[in-house]
């Protein structure tokens, strides 16, 4: 079969894109699940996470600096913080501008589908006027070196970033909502609005912080994105439609299956595209969107949606 | 009870917050906001490695004084407004009624619109210049008819279809095919006329193939779908080299001719004739779109985006008649690429973009959904704008997007229902707005398990 | 304690019916038989099943386990179990909805001009082109439309907006609008619900003269006995899913596992009376 050559080094691959796509589906389940709304302009707070990561180790570094050793540990960690933090606010002022006002109203939901995409091109054009329409590279943070091999594939060091942040953000975000006070009012809100409501939950607080949470994911994802790619003002487009395809795979709403989506899907795009053109490699996601659904558009692990009928 | 109770003031709230949140001080707040906003995406184009420069640029006090001030000019138009407006209405009622009942007499309308065409015919012959001549066919009335195609999707089915310039791909790219000008070569060769029947055949079956499984779909599934789709064509038309010729387009697509018997036309590089031809096109699928609407055929549209299931207890088959409208909407988008393809002689897939979606979608949304005066209106005011801007360069063309998006954000909160609503529209975003109904097609199904 | 309907088509046959949702049953084994022209009802206690039991029958809901059959006047059976609500419709079974379904940004012409338009055959290419028999269903429509807006007295308000009629003309709407779809079986869920004293009178007269002068054979929900009492000729009685009783409605009135199911078992504490 076409992947079973270098299946491991792909497998690897597929995973670092997994978990960057799992990040950013997150932040797509987390507002459905809340809202029942696709968040068009999330692939925007990726971006933004990207951007300010980007500013953040320029600055530190130099454009053309690099770090090592402990510097390196650093400039990752403060990276991914600032990005997350970027995504977070932009989530955040996302909501209250576009997204509250049509709440208040009540406006009907095919409103704020055409804001959440008006949003978005606003937010990316910005991006572009603001900081030049040239993509850019992230300084060399670390000397990307193999760490490790799996079965005679290299696991580099880009490969253990991805995966431990992507774990660590995962892990907490399963305690914050299995556990805490927030997770419960996200949970309950999800579930029904209008009762949470009557029974104290601030509604738009809990819809607040959910946007935020789910910035913060995305955001960080844009950073390290960036690390291993490049920064430029168009980069949410098609890294955010392959996350909402890899939500929708794993259950709209279903945390667990946004997770399981995004390491699904980039495994199977990664395997997938070496029997294909490589310029087909879009193509693979967007014919498991439509294949899902077409045929299960639940997900695999069940969508979890907000108010019953 | 307490001995002191202070009943004029709610409780807790301190004055400060109180005066925070007053209605006033709030919209000035807002305007003040705006007007930040505007200076910093009025800015200079930023440079890449210099992050801070347009913004500080942008946020030079001369700059960013003037935009405040000019918020706040608007500002204070919407409070004068507001003070006012109840008057202004009641002195408006009387010669409101009196229009309203002179335009229900129908040669009234017919008058008018029949002016109206002979001031669309005479203004760009008698007073544009090349420019602006070209502008209204290629940005203005390809667009418009566009425009009313994807109306018929979006607003009278509630339909949203992101890919929709997809379909105007295909009927240019058909255009190209059938006249030869593609490296695959057709069995004939055919006049570009032909190509109109053929391009609106083939976008109908496009729009079943499309349809058919994604139509049954929530709204916003649909909508991420023909997403998907409208980036798989520009894929594809980049990819498939030996079809589509790449990246390099077609050219030297043959204008239109007509040999009829006694009547020879050609159409040449004068564009005015393109113009005329391009105003009876729009004419007519105007008037038949028009029926369509006050037909049976549109009553079910509304039908099924007002309540699908209460539709279906009226016996109207929701996906038959959403793939009617989608597949309508995808043959009118053909059509227009027929036209576009033949009078510019050369496509490439540069101008096939999901933007360009998004742009159509724009203008059907600040004319009106629904509403297919609208579209036209909707088409003049932005494409006009945009092609004003782009002659006097007030803004670099590459940050139209960020105006695309503020309208679209702006209409929604706004004027959902567009400059020139629909009346039925008009009315359901208002009950929506008070409750009943949910105004589309996007709201879950009901049916709930209870007795 | 059957009705005087023995000699009379059966309409629907609904054979023994489950429908379960995850973990609740909400019909268990329920089967019941609509004569021709007969008006049924269906009453039970809240949660009993009775608008699953329509929703069935429309096509709604798809249950596990049974059949339905209905058998129109040429003798062909039709199994619903499985068919589209359109197609339910086009068959001849209509329905009005417990929370009133108009289409609010409608006129009330227009609302019953949609029921009515539910058989005519224009498409998009006689609409556009206005062809003979799209004028001819045009007028049709609008003439049937009138007459059913008279039928039930809303010709008057015919311009107005459906979302602003008040409650009970709203409910007589839906009802012209169902009767538009020119069907054999007519199914009405709770249509005196929130309705006053004198609106209720109204309807018990409009369903009778829908049985008598349509020859539309009737299903109601009810929780209004007197209605009930006053227009049917038989009563089913479900509980917790399952029919308990079945016949006239002065015997099912008596039977005391309708009793029961209402008031609770003698010597419980309070109660639940949905009754009149």
């Amino acid at each position: 079969m076409c992947f079973t050559s270098n299946f491991w080094s792909l497998t690897i691959d597929g995973l670092n894109n997994g978990f960057l796509y799992a990040l950013i589906a997150l932040g797509y389940t987390l507002v459905y699940g809340v809202l029942q709304l696709i968040n068009f302009a999330h692939s925007e707070v990726f971006m933004s996470g990207g951007f300010a990561g980007l500013f953040l180790t320029q600055w530190w570094l130099g454009a053309n600096g690099s770090a090592h050793g402990a510097e390196s540990v650093f400039v990752v960690v403060a990276g991914v913080i600032i990005g997350g933090l970027a995504g977070g606010s932009v989530a955040f002022l996302l909501e209250r501008v576009a997204y509250r006002p049509l709440r208040r109203r009540n406006a009907p939901r095919l409103a704020f589908l055409i804001t959440a995409i008006g949003a978005s091109y606003f937010l990316f054009s910005l991006a572009g006027h603001l900081f030049g329409r040239d993509s850019q590279s992230v300084p060399q943070l670390y000397d990307n070196k193999q760490v490790f091999t799996v079965f005679g594939a290299g696991v580099h060091v880009y490969d253990l970033v991805v995966a431990v942040s992507a774990i660590l953000m995962m892990l907490l975000l399963d305690r914050v909502v299995a556990h805490s006070r927030l997770g419960q009012g996200i949970r309950a809100v999800a579930q029904d609005a209008e009762t949470a409501s009557l029974l104290g939950v601030n509604i738009d607080r809990v819809i607040s912080q959910t946007f935020i949470i789910g910035g913060l994911l995305g955001g960080a994802a844009g950073f390290l994105f960036g690390i291993g790619n490049s920064v430029s003002y168009t980069m949410g487009f098609v890294p955010g439609l392959k996350a909402f395809t890899a939500a929708v795979l794993g259950g709209i709403g279903n945390i667990r299956g946004a997770m399981l989506g995004g390491i699904v899907l980039g495994l199977v795009e990664n395997w997938g595209v070496t029997c294909v053109r490589n310029s087909w490699r879009d193509v693979i996601a967007f014919g498991i969107l439509v294949l899902i659904l077409m045929f299960r558009p639940t997900g695999l692990l069940g969508e979890r949606l907000g108010r019953s009928a | 009870m307490t001995a002191t109770s202070d009943i004029s003031r709610p409780i807790g709230l301190s004055r400060t917050r109180q005066l925070l949140t007053h209605p006033t001080v709030r919209s000035f707040t807002t305007f003040v906001a705006l007007g930040v906003v505007a200076a910093i995406v009025t800015g200079p184009q930023g440079r890449t490695g210099d992050p801070t420069y347009s913004i500080s640029k942008a946020l030079q006090p001369g700059h960013l004084f003037l935009w405040i001030g000019i918020a706040l000019a608007f500002w204070l138009v919407l409070v004068a407004w507001l003070a006012v407006r109840g008057q202004v209405r009641a002195v408006v009622a009387g010669p409101r009624q009196q229009v309203r009942t002179v335009w229900g007499i129908s040669y009234v309308r017919w008058v008018f619109y029949i002016v109206l065409i002979v001031l669309a015919v005479l203004i760009p012959r008698e007073f544009f210049g090349e420019y602006w001549q070209e502008v209204t066919v290629t940005s203005i009335g390809i667009y418009a008819l566009l425009a009313i195609g994807l109306n018929v999707v979006v607003g009278f089915a509630g339909l949203l279809d992101l890919g929709y310039i997809a379909f105007y791909a295909i009927g240019a790219y058909a255009t190209a095919y059938f006249t030869g000008t593609l490296p695959v070569q057709p069995p004939f060769t055919i006049n570009p006329f032909f190509a109109l029947p053929i391009a609106v055949v083939a976008c109908m079956i496009a729009g079943f193939i499309l349809g058919a499984p994604t139509l049954r779909l929530r709204g916003d599934y649909l909508a991420i779908v023909t997403l998907g789709f409208g980036e798989l064509i520009t894929i594809l038309a980049i990819n498939l080299d030996s079809i589509t010729n790449g990246s390099r387009g077609a050219f030297g697509i043959p204008a239109f001719t007509i040999h009829l018997g006694p009547i020879h036309y050609e159409w040449g590089l004068d564009i005015l004739p393109y113009y005329y031809l391009l105003l009876i096109f729009i004419v007519l699928i105007y008037w038949l779109f028009h029926r369509l609407e006050n037909s049976r055929v549109g009553r079910a549209w509304t039908a099924v985006r007002e309540d699908e299931v209460a539709a279906q207890a009226c016996g109207i088959p929701p996906v038959k008649y959403k793939l009617l409208a989608f597949a309508i909407g995808a043959s009118t988008s053909g059509f227009a690429g027929v036209l576009y393809a033949s009078k510019n002689s050369f496509i490439n897939p540069s101008i096939f973009t999901v933007n360009r979606s998004i742009l159509v979608l724009v203008l059907v949304i600040f004319g009106g959904m629904g509403s297919l005066a609208g579209s036209i209106v909707g088409a003049i005011v932005v494409q006009g704008f945009f092609a004003l801007v782009l002659k006097n360069n007030w803004f670099d063309p590459a940050d139209i997007y960020m105006y695309v998006g503020a309208v679209l954000i702006g209409m929604m909160i706004f004027r959902p229902q567009g400059i020139i609503p629909s009346k039925r529209r008009a009315r359901e975003i208002g009950l929506a707005e008070r409750g009943l109904g949910s105004a589309d097609a996007l709201a879950a199904p009901a049916g709930s398990p209870t007795s | 304690m059957t009705a005087d309907n023995a000699g009379a088509r059966v309409l629907v046959d609904v054979d023994n019916i489950t429908l379960r949702f995850g973990g609740v049953t909400s019909l268990d084994g329920v089967s019941l038989r609509q004569h021709e022209h007969e008006i049924l009802s269906v009453i039970g206690p809240n949660g009993a099943g009775k608008t699953s039991l329509f929703n069935c029958l429309t096509g709604v809901y798809v249950p596990q386990e049974g059949s339905i059959t209905f058998t129109a006047a040429d003798g062909v059976a039709h199994p619903l179990v499985e068919m589209k609500p359109h197609n339910v419709t086009l068959l001849g079974i209509a329905r009005t909805f417990q929370n009133i379904r108009l289409f609010n940004a409608l006129t009330a012409f227009e609302n019953v001009k949609i029921g009515v338009e539910a058989h005519q055959r224009t498409g998009p290419v006689g609409a556009m082109l206005h062809l003979p028999r799209m004028r001819r269903e045009e007028r049709d429509g609008d003439e049937r439309t009138f007459e059913l807006l008279d039928f039930v007295g809303l010709r008057a308000r015919a311009n107005e907006l459906s979302a602003s009629l008040p409650y009970g003309a709203q409910r007589r709407l839906e009802i012209a609008r169902a009767l538009g779809t020119s069907p054999k079986l007519l199914l009405l869920d709770e249509p005196a619900a929130g309705t006053n004293p004198a609106e209720k009178r109204d309807l018990e007269q409009l369903i009778r003269r829908i049985n008598d002068e349509m020859g539309v054979t009737v299903l109601l929900i009810e929780h209004d006995m007197r209605l009930v009492m006053s227009v049917t000729h038989r009563v089913v009685v479900l509980n917790f899913g399952r029919v308990i009783a079945e016949g006239v409605p002065a015997d099912v009135q008596r039977n005391p596992a309708v009793v029961e199911a209402y008031l609770g078992a003698p010597g419980e504490g309070d109660s639940d009376a949905a009754a009149g």
